[in-house]
């Protein structure tokens, strides 16, 4: 076996190796909590990937992982870490949802989509640009600013919606257009009757595709990666950096603008006032399992939203709560993994 | 107008913006080691939720408020330690590692809520932390007084405020720690273990991180569920706002507990200014110091960076 193909497997092994242990993890808490894990993950697969239902529900749930990881990881790629997914995500989920309840009731569905997309990853866009901007010019940290930002935003969001927008007696903006409602799958595929998993889902993975595209067929993502490699060496070979750096933390601002979309118009159809609940936080650790990469997210994503989906399942049994430790333990097993392969790699190659 | 004034000029408000104070302070004093020393700790949030939960199982257990803070402390440096392995001995990011504990806390003290008080939002009553009568007395005011200065929590954190401030600037610890976070290779040259230095730092940013988390349940007789409520990422602001000096951090805190009793007492006379700006107030002039508005904060220069020996 070559270098190349060893080093892929390793890639590979580690985030299954991570999850097998996080597994051991949560079979001493369901033991703790005297039940049996055997019995326990039958349930969660049962009520997930084994029926119909459960299987709308996983895309449902994997949708936004999907873009929020996708998120993440575009910036992570430019070698900027962008925690702010949270708030942007947030920000572009009150943008659509309003776009969607003031436009015309008449107008067609394609262009209402449309705008509604757009205006949730412009929002997130001027959202991660001022992170990112702050940090081109004046070097400040873009972890400090994107945290910092979150509990700006999301309390900026919450005034406007209370102040302006809301439903009298409620948390959430008026209803979305007819004609901007997306079309939920078990209109296709009947199986999926009761599931609210829409063609957002489709949103997603073309996103993935053409984040792919960008950062691995086209000279701008060279750049991008060049910059996230060595960001003196792309100084030197004549790339912008500052510009890069600033238009790659608003693009992965505005990837997390249109997190929402299933949630906005595919779903309640109405933007409500914390919804997002940590989503941001989840799409770092779908990064970061999925190695950056589009089509290691959708992976990723699919696990979590497995997960996600399986703690309401088993939730009559043990609390739900078991899936969120197994996922954090997750992370601290794949971050402690593979900075630790990484450099048994480097050792042996040299 | 006046009855804002005077409600802002009472013993009363003091009481109040120190009370609020608490916690921000200890998890501050917790950022500022831990920074100091090289180590971003983000998972300050998740070892107050730890710290909190702890104190009230230690005190609910034992009746005993005072083993609920060893519990909280013993928990928070359990949780730091964590923290401590990723980053220190498998030279993990630091950033992930704190999200991850945080996501972590927030699940396990939900499991273990359900486990040991059968509940998805709180836990039982506990007994508080037992204040000292200083001045006798029954008027309003003097009660007031008594319970800033008859409560030991509150002169305790004080001491350990001018005590890390001690120890990091006039101390030959101090100088290694700070030595350690700026020029990490200079300190391992000159023969101080860095990584053990470490280590110590996270620890201390555990113990008091999880006493502020103490604080804020055994002021409140119980847990609720995510009751630290981004108050760790407060600490975080106000120690890049302090300049990452504990006296600092410890002004910045007061200055955003201050904010928020303005705004508590705002809105109990019911004024037109959103308590949403309020809230704001922290992060927006933490971005504005960073951005180097307001007198540069720079940040020790070996932050988040695993030191690699040669």
């Amino acid at each position: 076996m070559n270098d190349g193909k060893k080093k892929l497997l390793i890639e590979i092994l580690t985030p299954i190796f991570a999850v097998a242990l996080a597994l051991l993890v949560s079979d001493i808490l369901i033991l703790l909590y005297k039940e049996s894990p055997l019995k326990v993950y039958k349930i969660l697969l049962e009520g997930t990937i084994f029926n119909p239902y459960g299987i709308g529900q996983v895309i449902f749930k994997t949708t936004p992982l999907i873009l929020v990881g996708l998120s993440v990881a575009f910036a992570f790629r430019t070698g900027l870490f962008n925690i702010g997914a949270e708030g942007q995500l947030y920000l572009g989920a009150f943008a659509a949802a309003l776009t969607g309840a003031y436009l015309p009731a008449g107008t067609p569905f394609i262009i209402t989509v449309i705008l509604c997309i757009l205006s949730g990853f412009l929002a997130g866009f001027i959202a991660g640009f001022i992170p990112g901007i702050l940090k081109a010019k004046l070097g400040s940290h873009e972890v400090i600013n994107t945290i910092m930002l979150n509990f700006i935003i999301m309390a900026l969001v919450n005034y406007l919606v209370v102040t302006y927008f809301k439903v009298p007696e409620t948390l959430h903006t008026k209803d979305i257009i007819e004609n901007a409602k997306l079309t939920r799958l078990y209109e296709y595929f009947p199986v999926f009757k009761g599931s609210a998993s829409n063609i957002s889902f489709f949103l997603s993975l073309l996103a993935c595709l053409a984040v792919y595209i960008v950062l691995w067929k086209t000279k701008f993502g060279y750049e991008l990666r060049a910059v996230g490699f060595n960001p003196s060496a792309a100084e030197t070979a004549g790339v912008n950096v500052k510009k890069l750096i600033t238009l790659s933390m608003a693009i992965s601002g505005g990837l997390a603008g249109i997190v929402g979309i299933n949630f906005v118009l595919g779903y309640k159809y109405y933007f409500e006032e914390g919804f997002s609940s940590g989503l941001g936080f989840m799409g770092i650790a779908v990064a970061l399992l999925g190695k950056n990469h589009p089509g290691g997210v959708i992976a990723a994503a699919l696990l979590f939203g497995i997960l996600s989906q399986g703690g309401l399942v088993i939730n009559s049994v043990v609390p739900k709560e078991l899936v969120d430790i197994l996922q954090a333990v997750v992370i601290i097993f794949v971050v402690a993994a593979s900075s630790e392969v990484r450099r048994l790699l480097f050792k042996s190659a040299k | 107008m006046w009855e804002f004034l005077t409600n802002v000029f009472s013993i009363v408000f003091l009481a109040q913006l120190i009370r609020i104070s608490i916690p921000y302070i200890l998890a501050a004093m917790g950022g500022v080691f831990s920074e100091r020393s090289g180590v971003t700790n983000i998972a300050l949030e998740g070892i107050m939720l730890n710290g909190a939960f702890a104190a009230i199982l230690g005190t609910y257990f034992t009746g005993s408020p005072l083993f609920g803070l060893f519990s909280a402390v013993i928990c928070g440096m359990l949780t730091a330690l964590v923290h401590a392995i990723i980053s220190i001995r498998f030279k993990a990011d630091q950033i992930i590692s704190g999200v991850a504990i945080n996501l972590l806390s927030v699940g396990l003290t939900k499991f273990f809520l359900k486990i040991f008080f059968d509940s998805s939002s709180n836990s039982a009553r506990v007994e508080g932390i037992k204040i000292f009568k200083i001045i006798p007395g029954n008027l309003q005011i003097i009660e007031t007084i008594n319970q800033i200065i008859g409560n030991p929590f509150i002169i305790f954190t004080a001491i350990i405020v001018v005590l890390s401030h001690y120890v990091i600037f006039k101390t030959v610890f101090g100088l290694r720690l700070r030595a350690v976070g700026e020029h990490p290779e200079a300190a391992d040259t000159l023969g101080v273990k860095v990584n053990r230095i470490r280590y110590v730092c996270v620890l201390l940013s555990g113990c008091f991180a999880g006493l502020g988390g103490a604080w804020l349940a055994l002021d409140q007789h119980q847990f609720t569920d995510g009751m630290s409520n981004g108050r760790g990422f407060i600490a975080i602001a106000a120690v890049i706002f302090g300049k990452w000096s504990p006296v600092g951090a410890a002004a910045a805190c007061l200055l955003f507990g201050c904010a928020e009793a303005i705004q508590i007492t705002l809105q109990s006379v019911g004024s037109g200014i959103p308590s949403q700006f309020i809230q704001m107030l922290p992060y927006v002039l933490t971005i504005i110091a960073l951005a180097g508005f307001i007198g540069k904060s720079t940040s020790p220069s070996a932050i988040g960076k695993p030191y690699e020996c040669e």
